[in-house]
C-alpha cells in the first residue's frame, strides 16, 4: 500500500512547507450517546463534507493499525469522530484549521508523498493523507475503505477550504461571532470603533481599545507622553494603531506632516522617567529632518538622552527568521517512530544548524541591551525597525502580557519561551508577518494552543498586572476551556508583589544619574531647551556616517556574540538578591538557551515521558500549596493570620484540586495536551539497527583497546 | 533575609551547605567570585594552549608591576559573602580535623578565566589547595581538594628581568585554575609541597581519609548490611541462597564476601563455572523482582577463546539460573561491549555465550563503547565548557563529544533491562568484559527503574555500596586516588557517566527521587576528594585489608548527619512504578550544575527548591499554629471572652516564625 499509488508528480519527501493548517482546540467527544458522527459544532461551524469509514493511523510504526471513524470538513477545522468506545483517546482528536488569509496550509501527501499546495487537485484522491499542523501535530488518514465518492469528496473539501486563499471574511472567527451571543457582548469587529467600556471590563484584559486603557497604562509606569487618537479612523495612516502615545514634544503637525511615518510611539516607561519608544524605521535619505526631530522629541522625555536601536541592522530579517523555523519545525513534524529515532541521533547538531536558538538568543540580547539602557543608563531608547520586527519581544520583555494586546501588530506570531534554569521563562514573541491595521478581534486566535501552553507557563514570570482573562478575544479562556483548564494556566509558585515592598526596592536601586549615551562632550550638562535644534545638524552628521545603535556599544562589542557589556550587565543583576517584581534577565549563555520542550513535542508520542515531566513538580507544588491554603483557612476561623505575602495567599486551591486528582505518577511529560488512560508501561526502545550505525565509525581506535591495558595473565 | 537567602541558594548548588550547625567543616567549597572583569583578555583562551597560557602570564606580570591593581569599588557588584555578613575578613584558612597546613605563599596571582586577576595568598595542606584574596570588597576564595587534582604543571616565564612562574592545575571536576607567582628562594617551593600532597600514595604517604578525624553523629558504614539489603528482597528464598563461599575472597577476589547465587549448585559444579568466567567473577543475583522473580543476574564474559570452548556447567548454572524464574522460559543476557569488540576479546581468550550452546538463550549486545571511548569524551567535554563557552556552536560542541550519545546508550540499555524484566518477566544476565563497568552501570541503572527503595536517600546509597563497591567497581584504578600518573590509560569516569545518567532520570521524573542534585553532585566530589574512605580501592578485600572502616569516615555519616541538604523538596514516593527514563537525545541536556558549574553565570537564576522549601516550611508553620489552637481552644473551652483572648495572642507572635527562614 505504501509504494503503488504513487503519483508522478511526487516531489523530495521532505517539501519545504508553505504554511501550515492551524489547529485551534482539542476537542473531546465524551458522551458515549452521540450516535450521529459530529462533533460539538461550534455557534456558526457548518459541516462542508464528510467521509465515513476512514481508518486514523496511530502513530505508531509501520504498523497500520488505527481507528475507524468519520472525517468530517468544517469551515473552521478538520474533525475525526471515531467509530469505536469514546473512551478511546483516539477520540479526542479532532484537528482544527482555520481556513484564513494566511493558513492555505494543510498539507497532504498521497502515498508517494506528494505536496499539496491546493488547486490541482482535480478528480483524484490519494489513498492516504498526512495532515501537518501548524501546531506540529501530524495525522494520517487512510481514505481506501471509505466510499470513493465521499473520499473524494472529503480529500477535494479539505484542500479547498484549507488550501485555497479565501478572503478575510471567509475567517471562522467572523461566523463565530455573528452567532455567539456572549454576556459581554462578544466580538463583532467592534474595535474598529470604539466601544464603550463595559461594565465588567475592569475584570478584563486590558485591550488598549480605548484611550482610557492607553492612559491608565501610561499612569501605571508613570510615563509621561502624550495619547494620539487623531487615527481613530486612519486619517493619519492605516498602518497606525488607532490610538498610540507619542513623545509630548511631537506636534500636531508633527502628527499629520508625513503621514505618521517616523512616529516614535511609546511602549513603556521606566521608574526613573527614561521611556521605551518604537517607531518604524525612517527613510534617513529623504526626510533626515524627520528624523532628527522625532529624536529630539524622544530625547526630551527624559533628560536629553536617547539611544536608537536599530533592529534591522542588528536582529535577523523575516525572511532569516522564516527560514529557520522552517527547518526547525521539520524535527517535530514526525510521521512514525522510525523516523523520530533517525531524527533523534543528528538531534544537536540539527538544533545548531538552524539556526532556531540563535535567533531567540540574539533577540533576547537585544532586550537586555535595551533594558540595560533604561535601566543603567536611563537613557531613553528608540527601537527602529522596518518590519518592527522583534519589538514586541522587547516591549514584552519590558512590560509584560498586557500589552500583547496591543492591538497593533500582531499578527501570525510565534512564541517562544526559552527556559532559563528551569524556571525564569522569558516569553519572545516574534512578529512575523506584519499587517498593522488588521483590525481582528480574534488576533491571536489561530494559536490558541500555543498560547495555552504560553501563559500555563507565563505565570513563572512574575509579571505583576496581569489581569483575569476573560475578554472576548483569545483571553476569553472559557470559550474553550473550562475553569479546571484554566487552573493549569496559573503558576503556583507566583509571587505576588508584596505591597510594603516598593520603598524597599527603591532603597537598593541606585539612582546614579545617568551618564550620557551620546558621543558629544557637550551633553553632559543638561541642555536647555531648543539645544538639541541647534546640535541638530552636528546630529545629523554623526547619524549619517553611524547608525546611532553602534554608538552605545563598547568598542570590544564587535562581536557578533554576547557583547561584554551586556555580559557584564547580568553578572552585575546576578549578584544583587532576586527581586521577583524587579528586573529579570534572562541568562544567554548556550546552555541556557533550551528548546521549549513542553511546546514542541507535545504531540509526538514516542518522546512522553509517562509519569515525569515538570507536571509531576506542579503537581506537588499544587498539593502542598492546597494543604497550606486549607490550614489559612483555619487558622482563618480561629481569627488569626500569619501575614506572609507568600504565593499561599491567594485563592488557588481550584489547581491543587484539579492535579492532585490525577496522581503526577499518572500523567506524563505531554499533559495537559495528552492525557494517556490507557497507560503503557512499554518503554520507547531505540532500534538496535540505529544504535550501531551510531556508534561504529565515531569512535576510532579507542574503541579497540582493551579495557584494562590488558593483562592476559589473569585471564584464566 | 532576601539576602541571605539568595546567597544561600547561589552557593547551596554546589558548596556544602552554610548554616550546617556546630560543623565548621566545608567538605568542599566553591569558588566565590567577585564579578567584575578586570582584564578581558583571559576570558576567551581556551585551557591548554601553551601560547595562550604564557601570554596570560605575561600579562599577569605586568599588571602586576603597574603596581596595585585597580581596586574595583563598585559593591554592588559583588557577591553577599555566602555566610551572611557574620564572616570577618581574613585570610585565615579554615581547617577540618586533621588537615594540617603545609606551605603558604603570599602575593600569588588567581588568573580567573571569569572575573581576571586576583592577587592573593595561596595556601597548601595536606588536604586543598586554598586561595584567598582580600583585594576585593568581598573575599575571593578558591578552594580545590587535592584529591581532585589530576596534574600540576609549572612553567617558567622571563619577564623585566624576574622569572615569574605559572602553575596549572589540572582537576578531575572540570576546571583548570592557573596561578601565577614570582620565583622567590626564600620560600618554599609551594609546588612541590602541593605536589608531595596531591599525589601522597606516589610519594610514600597515607590517603588524607585515614587522617580526618571528623565525628559525625550518624555512622555511614552501617547504611549498607548486604544480608539485610538482600532480606529486603526476599532472599534467600527455594531458588536461591546467600553463599558464604567467597567469604575470604579466595574464590573471587574482586566479588563481595557474600554473593547469591543458585541453591541447586554443586560445588564441583560451581568450580568449573569460576574458571571459566573472567577473573572468577560468576554470575550472582543483584536482584530479584518481587512478583515475577524474575532477576538481574551479573557475571563476567565466558573464556570461551577463539576456538569456541564450551563448558557444560556454566551451561547449565545459567540453565538453572532460568529455572529459578518459573514465569518464563528465557534468559536474555545482555553483553554491553559492541559486537565486534566482543568477538576481538573472543582472541584474546574472552568471548560471549553462543546461542547455540546455551539453549533457550538470547543474547543482545548493547554496543556501549570501552572505558577508553569514555575517557575521551569527557576530555572533550571539559574543553567545552571550561574556561569559556561557545555559545553560537553550544550545541554541536557538545554533540561533537558525543557524552549525551553514551548517555543514552547508557540508559537505553538499562530501560531493556528493565523492560525485560517487567514486561517480560524475563530474568536477565548483564555482562561485559570483567563485569565491573559497564555491567555496574546498567544494573545499578536498571534497578534504579524497577525499585523504588533505591530512589529514596538512603536506599540510593545502598545501591552504591552494593552494586559499586562491594562488587568492586575499580575505583582506584579508574579516579586515580593520590596517584600522579594521570596518563593512566586505567583512569576513566564511569561512575561520573552513572551519576550523569541518575541526575537525568533526575531531571525527567523530578518529584520521584528523594535526593536531590546537590546529593549528587557531592557525591561526585567526594568521589575525588579522598576526604572519605567510602570511594577508596578497588575491592571489598582490598578495604578490609587497609581497615578502611575503621579507619576512615564514610561519606554516608556526613550525608546522614544532614540529611535535610539532601533531600529533594517534591519527593512524592512513587511507590511500585517503574520509571523509564526516554532515552531520546531530545530529553537529554547536559549537566550544566555539574559540569558548567565553576562559570558563575551559569548559576540557577530563580531558585524553585528553596520556594518550595518555604513553603515546606510555611506548612509546617501553619500546622503547628493550627495544632496549638486547637488545643488551647480545646482547653479553654466555654468562655467566650477567654477564647477571643486565644486568638488574639498567637497572631501576635504569627508573623515571626516565617522571618527566621534563611
Amino acid at each position: 500500500m505504501l509504494s503503488s499509488l504513487g503519483s508522478a508528480a511526487g516531489k523530495s519527501a521532505k517539501p519545504s512547507f508553505v504554511s501550515y493548517v492551524t489547529p485551534e482546540e482539542i476537542k473531546s467527544e465524551k458522551e458515549p450517546s452521540r450516535k450521529e458522527k459530529h462533533p460539538d459544532l461550534l455557534p456558526g461551524e457548518v459541516v462542508f463534507c464528510s467521509a465515513s469509514t476512514v481508518l486514523k493511523y496511530t502513530q505508531d510504526d509501520l504498523s497500520q493499525r488505527g481507528v475507524f471513524g468519520a472525517l468530517l470538513c468544517t469551515n473552521f477545522r478538520v474533525s475525526f469522530v471515531s467509530d469505536e468506545a469514546p473512551t478511546e483517546e483516539m477520540v479526542r482528536t479532532a484537528v482544527t484549521l482555520n481556513n484564513g488569509q494566511f493558513d492555505r496550509s494543510l498539507h497532504r501527501y498521497e502515498d508517494k508523498k506528494k505536496l499539496i499546495t491546493g488547486g490541482l487537485v482535480k478528480n483524484k484522491y490519494p489513498s492516504k493523507i498526512i495532515i501537518h499542523c501548524k501546531d506540529l501535530r501530524v495525522f494520517q488518514f487512510s481514505l481506501t475503505f471509505a466510499k470513493e465518492e465521499d473520499a473524494k469528496k472529503i480529500f477535494q473539501g479539505i484542500v479547498h477550504h484549507c488550501l485555497e486563499p479565501k478572503s478575510l471574511r471567509c475567517l471562522f472567527a467572523f461566523s463565530y461571532c455573528e452567532n455567539t451571543s456572549y454576556p459581554e457582548g462578544i466580538g463583532n469587529d467592534s474595535t474598529l470603533c470604539f466601544s464603550p467600556p463595559e461594565v465588567q471590563r475592569k475584570k478584563q484584559t486590558v485591550m488598549f481599545d480605548s484611550v482610557e486603557d492607553w492612559t491608565q497604562d501610561m499612569k501605571r509606569t508613570k510615563g509621561n507622553c502624550r495619547v494620539v487618537s487623531e487615527n481613530s479612523n486612519f486619517e493619519l495612516s492605516p498602518k497606525l494603531p488607532q490610538l498610540f502615545i507619542v513623545p509630548t514634544n511631537v506636534s500636531d503637525e508633527d502628527l499629520t506632516k508625513y503621514q505618521g511615518k517616523g512616529l516614535p510611539m511609546w511602549c513603556w516607561s521606566h521608574h526613573s522617567g527614561c521611556g521605551l519608544f518604537k517607531t518604524a524605521s525612517i527613510p534617513l535619505v529623504q526626510e533626515d529632518n524627520v528624523f532628527c526631530r522625532m529624536l529630539t522629541a524622544v530625547a526630551h522625555n527624559h533628560l536629553y538622552s536617547v539611544k536608537t536601536e536599530d533592529l534591522s541592522d542588528t536582529l535577523p530579517t523575516v525572511q532569516d527568521i522564516q527560514l529557520s523555523y522552517n527547518k526547525f519545525k521539520q524535527f517535530f513534524l514526525i510521521d512514525n517512530t522510525t523516523e523520530f529515532w533517525m531524527s533523534d541521533m543528528k538531534w544537536f547538531s540539527s538544533l545548531d544548524n538552524c539556526g532556531w536558538l540563535d535567533i531567540i538568543r540574539q533577540c533576547l540580547q537585544k532586550a537586555v541591551e535595551v533594558v540595560e539602557c533604561l535601566e543603567k543608563e536611563n537613557t531613553n531608547v528608540l527601537i527602529m525597525g522596518k518590519d518592527q520586527l522583534f519589538e514586541e519581544g522587547c516591549i514584552l520583555f519590558d512590560k509584560g502580557w498586557p500589552h500583547i494586546l496591543c492591538p497593533d501588530i500582531l499578527f501570525d506570531i510565534y512564541i517562544f519561551f526559552t527556559l532559563l534554569e528551569n524556571v525564569c521563562p522569558t516569553m519572545t514573541l516574534v512578529t512575523e508577518v506584519n499587517s498593522p491595521y488588521q483590525p481582528v478581534p480574534y488576533t491571536l486566535y489561530p494559536h490558541t494552543p500555543s498560547l495555552t501552553v504560553c501563559l500555563s507557563w507565563q505565570a513563572e514570570s512574575p509579571y505583576t498586572q496581569r489581569g483575569p482573562l476573560n475578554c472576548l478575544t483569545v483571553w476569553d479562556w472559557s470559550v474553550q476551556f473550562d475553569c479546571k483548564a484554566q487552573d493549569l494556566f496559573t503558576n503556583p509558585l507566583y509571587t505576588e508583589k508584596p505591597k510594603q515592598d516598593t520603598s524597599v526596592r527603591k532603597s537598593y536601586r541606585p539612582k546614579h544619574l545617568r551618564q550620557l549615551s551620546l558621543p558629544s562632550s557637550a551633553f553632559k550638562t543638561p541642555p536647555k531647551k531648543g539645544f538639541f535644534k541647534d546640535e541638530a545638524d552636528n546630529l545629523k552628521k554623526i547619524l549619517g556616517v553611524k547608525r546611532l545603535s553602534r554608538w552605545m556599544l563598547s568598542p570590544s562589542s564587535d562581536s557578533p556574540q554576547t557583547s561584554s557589556s551586556v555580559r557584564e550587565f547580568y553578572e552585575a543583576w546576578q549578584t544583587k538578591p532576586l527581586d521577583y517584581h524587579g528586573l529579570l534577565l534572562p541568562c544567554l549563555d548556550g546552555p541556557s538557551i533550551r528548546v521549549w520542550m513542553q511546546r514542541y513535542l507535545r504531540w509526538i508520542h514516542d518522546v512522553q515521558i509517562l509519569g515525569g515531566g515538570p507536571v509531576a513538580v506542579l503537581s506537588k507544588i499544587s498539593e502542598i500549596l492546597g494543604e497550606v491554603q486549607e490550614l489559612q483557612r483555619e487558622l482563618d476561623r480561629y481569627g488569626c493570620t500569619l501575614t506572609s505575602n507568600h504565593k499561599g495567599a491567594r485563592p488557588r486551591a481550584k489547581t491543587a484540586a484539579v492535579i492532585a486528582a490525577r496522581s503526577s505518577v499518572r500523567l506524563s511529560s505531554s499533559f495537559p495536551f495528552v492525557t494517556s488512560r490507557n497507560w503503557s508501561f512499554k518503554p520507547a526502545i531505540p532500534t538496535s539497527l540505529l544504535q550501531s550505525l551510531m556508534v561504529t565509525g565515531m569512535a576510532g581506535n579507542l574503541a579497540n583497546r582493551e579495557d584494562d591495558g590488558g593483562d592476559p595473565e589473569s585471564l584464566v | 533575609m532576601e539576602k541571605q537567602l539568595f546567597g544561600g541558594v547561589a552557593g547551596g548548588e554546589s558548596t556544602a551547605q552554610p548554616g550546617v550547625p556546630n560543623r565548621n567543616i566545608k567538605p568542599r567549597t566553591l569558588a566565590t567570585s567577585g564579578s567584575k572583569q578586570d582584564s578581558v583578555e583571559t576570558l576567551d583562551s581556551p585551557t591548554g594552549s601553551h601560547v595562550e597560557w604564557c601570554k596570560q602570564l605575561i600579562a599577569a606580570t605586568i599588571s602586576s608591576q603597574i603596581s596595585s591593581v585597580p581596586a574595583d569599588t563598585a559593591s554592588g557588584d559583588c557577591k553577599p559573602p555566602r555566610d551572611g555578613t557574620k564572616q570577618v575578613q581574613t585570610d585565615e584558612v579554615p581547617l577540618v580535623p586533621g588537615e594540617a597546613i603545609k606551605a603558604v605563599a603570599k602575593d600569588v596571582m588567581y588568573i580567573c578565566p571569569f572575573t581576571g586577576l586576583v592577587t592573593g595568598t595561596l595556601t597548601s595542606t595536606n588536604y586543598k589547595l586554598y586561595f584567598i584574596s582580600l583585594e576585593r570588597d568581598t573575599p575571593f576564595i578558591l578552594d580545590v581538594n587535592l584529591g581532585a587534582i589530576s596534574r600540576l604543571e609549572t612553567i617558567s616565564v622571563q619577564s623585566h628581568g624576574e622569572n615569574t612562574r605559572g602553575m596549572e592545575i589540572v582537576c578531575k571536576d572540570m576546571r583548570s585554575p592557573r596561578f601565577a607567582y614570582k620565583e622567590d628562594a626564600s620560600q618554599p617551593e609551594i609546588v612541590e609541597v602541593l605536589a608531595k600532597h596531591t599525589f601522597p600514595l606516589s610519594n610514600d604517604l597515607p590517603l588524607f581519609a585515614f587522617l580526618y578525624k571528623e565525628e559525625f553523629p550518624v555512622d555511614g558504614w552501617k547504611v549498607y548490611d548486604p544480608m539485610a539489603e538482600y532480606k529486603r528482597q526476599g532472599l534467600p528464598n527455594e531458588s536461591w541462597t546467600i553463599s558464604k563461599m567467597n567469604s575470604n575472597y579466595e574464590v573471587c577476589d574482586t566479588y563481595p564476601a557474600l554473593v547469591v547465587i543458585p541453591t541447586s549448585i554443586e560445588d564441583d559444579d560451581l568450580k568449573r563455572v569460576v574458571a571459566f568466567r573472567a577473573r572468577h567473577r560468576i554470575p550472582v543475583l543483584s536482584w530479584i523482582h518481587p512478583e515475577s522473580q524474575a532477576t538481574i543476574v551479573r557475571s563476567s564474559q565466558p573464556l570461551v577463546g577463539p576456538s569456541d570452548r564450551r563448558c557444560k556447567e556454566d551451561e547449565r548454572y545459567l540453565q538453572t539460573i532460568m529455572d529459578a524464574n518459573a514465569q518464563s522460559h528465557k534468559l536474555t543476557i545482555f553483553d554491553a561491549r559492541q559486537s565486534s569488540m566482543a568477538d576481538n576479546n573472543k582472541a584474546k581468550d574472552g568471548g560471549y555465550e553462543s546461542e547455540s550452546f546455551y539453549p533457550n538463550v538470547e543474547l543482545n549486545f548493547l554496543e556501549i563503547p570501552n572505558i577508553h571511548v569514555m575517557r575521551e569524551s569527557l576530555r572533550k567535554l571539559k574543553e567545552v565548557v571550561y574556561p569559556s563557552i561557545d555559545e553560537a556552536h553550544w550545541h554541536s560542541a557538545v554533540d561533537q563529544t558525543h557524552w549525551l550519545e553514551y548517555i543514552r546508550l547508557l540508559l537505553t540499555g538499562a530501560v531493556r533491562i528493565a523492560d525485560k524484566l517487567e514486561s517480560g518477566k524475563t530474568s536477565v544476565m548483564v555482562h561485559c568484559s570483567d563485569g565491573w563497568d559497564r555491567t555496574t552501570q546498567l544494573t545499578s541503572l536498571a534497578m534504579l527503574m524497577l525499585d523504588s527503595h533505591y530512589r529514596t536517600l538512603r536506599g540510593f546509597q545502598v545501591l552504591l555500596e552494593k552494586e559499586w563497591i562491594s562488587f568492586g567497581h575499580k575505583f582506584a584504578a579508574r579516579v586515580g586516588h593520590g596517584d600522579e600518573n594521570h596518563a593512566n590509560s586505567e583512569r576513566s569516569p564511569l561512575f561520573i557517566q552513572f551519576i550523569d545518567c541518575v541526575w537525568q532520570m533526575n531531571r525527567q521524573f523530578p518529584a520521584a527521587f528523594e535526593f536531590n542534585e546537590l546529593f549528587l553532585i557531592t557525591i561526585l566530589d567526594h568521589l575525588y576528594s579522598c576526604l572519605f574512605g567510602t570511594f577508596l580501592y578497588d575491592s571489598e578485600q582490598e578495604r578490609v585489608a587497609k581497615e578502611v572502616q575503621t579507619k576512615t569516615v564514610s561519606l554516608w555519616s556526613y550525608i546522614n548527619s544532614q540529611p535535610e541538604d539532601f533531600t529533594n523538596p517534591f519527593y512524592v514516593d512513587y511507590e511500585h512504578h517503574v520509571l523509564y527514563p526516554l532515552a531520546s537525545v531530545r530529553h537529554l541536556e547536559l549537566w550544566t550544575g555539574y559540569y558548567v558549574r565553576w562559570n558563575p553565570r551559569m548559576r540557577p537564576q530563580m531558585p524553585v527548591h528553596q520556594n518550595l522549601k518555604e513553603l515546606l516550611f510555611l506548612r509546617a508553620e501553619l500546622q503547628r499554629k493550627v495544632e496549638e489552637l486547637e488545643r488551647e481552644a480545646s482547653s479553654s473551652r466555654g468562655s467566650l471572652s477567654s477564647s477571643s483572648e486565644h486568638t488574639s495572642s498567637p497572631s501576635h507572635s504569627g508573623g515571626t516564625p516565617l522571618h527566621t527562614i534563611v
